[in-house]
């Protein structure tokens, strides 16, 4: 039996303390009015915006949005090192000068490039000022919300992407992973505390505590509004609230349920005289896993493509998925590693670290695959509606976008293509936090530009609510992990896994 | 100085491994081992040093990626820039996205049949190449392995013999 050191447990309620501190800042520093933002915005980004108006347009102070708009297109098109920008924000241009009307239909209405519909007329611009004011003050009291609900889905969706994997072990007959059973059961017991407070928050956000979606806004739907939009108005059967939060919970409740009655199945199958449970444990895997490619298509349209209302990609629900089993593998190859240090589990081998390390390195190159697939369709037709998604993150969010490439494709790829690598402690561990960090920017990138545009950094909400989660995580397996043997006794195929070897 | 070999032949590839074990225990020198097919861990047990076909594989994928860049880049951007799709066409890096199918495959195709072809070459397999097993059994169910005979002749054919295999031979190797 594994006992939770009392070090790991000080460190991970530290982690949560920290967290919650950091989290209440974030909420605490957001501000409250349009005064707050001039402020601020006077006091900081602000200062190299309004240098750009000096050089452009010295006299058009309020038109300073489409001023800089612009000019940063130009920009773009002259500097050539920028893959996809080119062509786009010369697209992008085009809509700031002749075709705002368009640009306001094809853009969500949160979106930072809304600025290009504001700077209509030189008569309206005081107006606009405001409006825009109002826009970036809104996108500032998301922030900490979408710190939040970055770094919740993103390790609830580290236990879901760790459950498909065990489901796939059992699914499979795998005779070399019984070993690693008794772990993956333990992270995957982090999806109960994970998904009710992932609930919460949605629900949060179907109450309008917070603006992460923008298609809740009953004004968004209202033709007598004007705000409305016709786009998300065409799609309100699917975007209504109700709908949203019921099928996330039923979605939330089937795996749970699911979870619940894998873990009971295998700790019936340590003392069962036959291999019931673990028949039970193999059909329900069955189910499970054509269960989950449905939902988990589903839930990636309404938790992560739903706040970019007007974009879709076919392939997202693939994407999202790729990306979270690639942290869920990386997870059990870590907690492995670390129980194994403290001297347990003595009978996983290098052969298992080896295998766990091939699934980190394979879905790293699928995870590329899948990414690039959905990138370059869209930068080649460069329709307009589809295209946004891309123009926003490179020219908003450049670091973390290309950033995000390094760290979750080349990294992986040179470090873990050697064979011999992958048997290494150090390597692996090396790789894995690479890995987990790459990913996490890759949410980061899914939910931020939607949901906070420019205003966005990776500052105290961010690393506040990251450290949160990471405390609970580390709280919930490791206590979890204590419940029961590290060791499935009971599995058939236990004797083939304690001597995997190759 | 004779060149004579022993052929001691295993009618099952569990017994050959052990045989394998004890033959090296024993520091006689095994020559070669033919299998009907591939015997997972043989290598290591016959303490052959390991293989460096992947990094040649490695080096092979480089030289078709780098071969497929400069060949795009010819192509499509210096000799005769095209205009697809109103992509820019003077710039490699900004038309880059379109040739990673390209450069993708033209680093598989080379890594996979350079390898292929390397793989055949250092195992001396090329067409109309004649069979080099002794014994036409070994194509079928038989696994025969073959040690060189440096001392007591009877003695090494006992040796055989205890470990398990079906038939021992001494030949005279040509």
């Amino acid at each position: 039996m594994y006992t939770f050191s009392s070090k790991l447990k000080t460190f991970s309620f530290v982690l949560m303390i920290l967290g919650a501190i950091g989290i209440g800042i974030g909420f605490m520093a957001a501000p409250k009015t349009i005064e707050d933002v001039e402020k601020l915005l006077a006091d900081s980004h602000h200062g190299h915006e309004a240098a750009h108006v000096e050089k452009v347009a010295p006299h058009a102070v309020d038109t300073h949005v489409v001023a800089d708009t612009v000019k940063v297109a130009e920009a773009h098109a002259i500097d050539s090192t920028h893959v996809a920008a080119h062509t786009t924000s010369v697209d992008s241009t085009a809509h700031a000068e002749d075709t705002t009307a368009v640009v306001a239909v094809a853009e969500a209405p949160a979106h930072s490039d809304n600025h290009d519909a504001h700077a209509k007329a030189d008569a309206h611009s005081h107006d606009d000022h405001k409006e825009h004011l109002e826009h970036v003050l809104h996108q500032l009291q998301n922030k900490p919300w979408a710190a939040l609900y970055v770094a919740c889905i993103f390790f609830m969706l580290i236990s879901v992407g760790v459950l498909a994997f065990y489901a796939i072990q059992y699914a499979a007959q795998a005779g070399w992973s019984p070993i690693l059973f008794r772990v993956m059961e333990g992270i995957t017991a982090y999806l109960l505390p994970g998904s009710i407070i992932f609930f919460v928050l949605l629900v949060a956000a179907g109450m309008h505590y917070n603006h992460l979606f923008v298609w809740m806004d009953p004004e968004v739907v209202n033709p007598e509004s004007v705000k409305f939009d016709k786009l998300i108005f065409l799609k309100k059967g699917w975007l209504s609230v109700g709908r949203f939060l019921a099928t996330a919970a039923i979605i939330l409740v089937v795996w749970n349920f699911v979870r619940f009655k894998f873990r009971q199945n295998s700790l019936a199958q340590d003392s069962a005289e036959d291999n019931a449970p673990y028949k039970k444990n193999f059909k329900l895997a069955a189910f499970f896993l054509v269960f989950f490619i449905v939902s988990e298509s589903i839930m990636s349209w309404d938790w992560i493509m739903s706040v970019d209302p007007h974009w879709y990609s076919t392939l997202f629900g693939w994407y999202v998925f790729a990306s979270f089993f690639v942290s869920g593998i990386t997870v059990i190859a870590m907690i492995t590693l670390y129980l194994k240090s403290k001297g347990y589990l003595e009978h996983v081998n290098t052969s298992h670290i080896h295998d766990l390390a091939k699934f980190m390195f394979g879905i790293s190159i699928f995870w590329t695959y899948l990414w690039f697939s959905q990138f370059m369709l869209i930068w080649y037709s460069n329709i307009p509606e589809e295209v946004t998604y891309f123009v926003t993150r490179i020219e908003h969010y450049k670091l973390p976008f290309f950033g995000m490439l390094a760290l979750n494709f080349i990294f992986p790829l040179l470090i873990l293509i050697n064979t011999d690598f992958k048997r290494l402690t150090w390597i692996v561990v090396m790789a894995g936090i690479v890995i987990l960090f790459g990913h996490y920017v890759d949410f980061f990138n899914m939910i931020m530009p939607a949901t906070v545009g420019d205003q966005w950094f990776i500052g105290i909400p961010e690393i506040g609510a990251l450290m949160f989660f990471l405390g609970l995580f580390i709280f919930v397996v490791f206590t979890a992990l204590t419940k029961a043997p590290l060791v499935p006794k009971g599995n058939p195929f236990i004797e083939e896994s304690k001597h995997f070897h190759y | 100085m004779s060149n004579k070999v022993i052929h001691a032949i295993y009618n099952d590839d569990d017994v050959l491994m052990d045989a394998v074990k004890q033959t090296r225990a024993a520091h006689h020198h095994i020559e070669e081992i033919y299998t009907p097919f591939p015997v997972h861990g043989l290598d290591k047990a016959m303490g052959l040093a390991p293989t460096r076909l992947a990094i040649c594989a490695f080096i092979y994928g480089l030289v078709g990626l780098s071969i497929y860049t400069t060949l795009m880049n010819f192509v499509m951007i210096n000799d005769w820039p095209q205009d697809i799709g109103g992509k820019p066409s003077f710039s490699y890096i900004d038309n880059m996205p379109a040739f990673v199918p390209i450069m993708f495959e033209g680093t598989v195709f080379f890594a996979a049949h350079l390898m292929v072809i390397t793989f055949y070459m250092r195992s001396k397999l090329w067409p109309f190449k004649k069979a080099e097993n002794p014994d036409v059994r070994t194509t079928d169910d038989h696994f025969l392995m073959e040690v060189g005979v440096h001392c007591n002749e009877e003695e090494l054919v006992s040796f055989f013999t205890s470990t398990g295999a079906v038939e021992v031979k001494v030949v005279e190797k040509h």
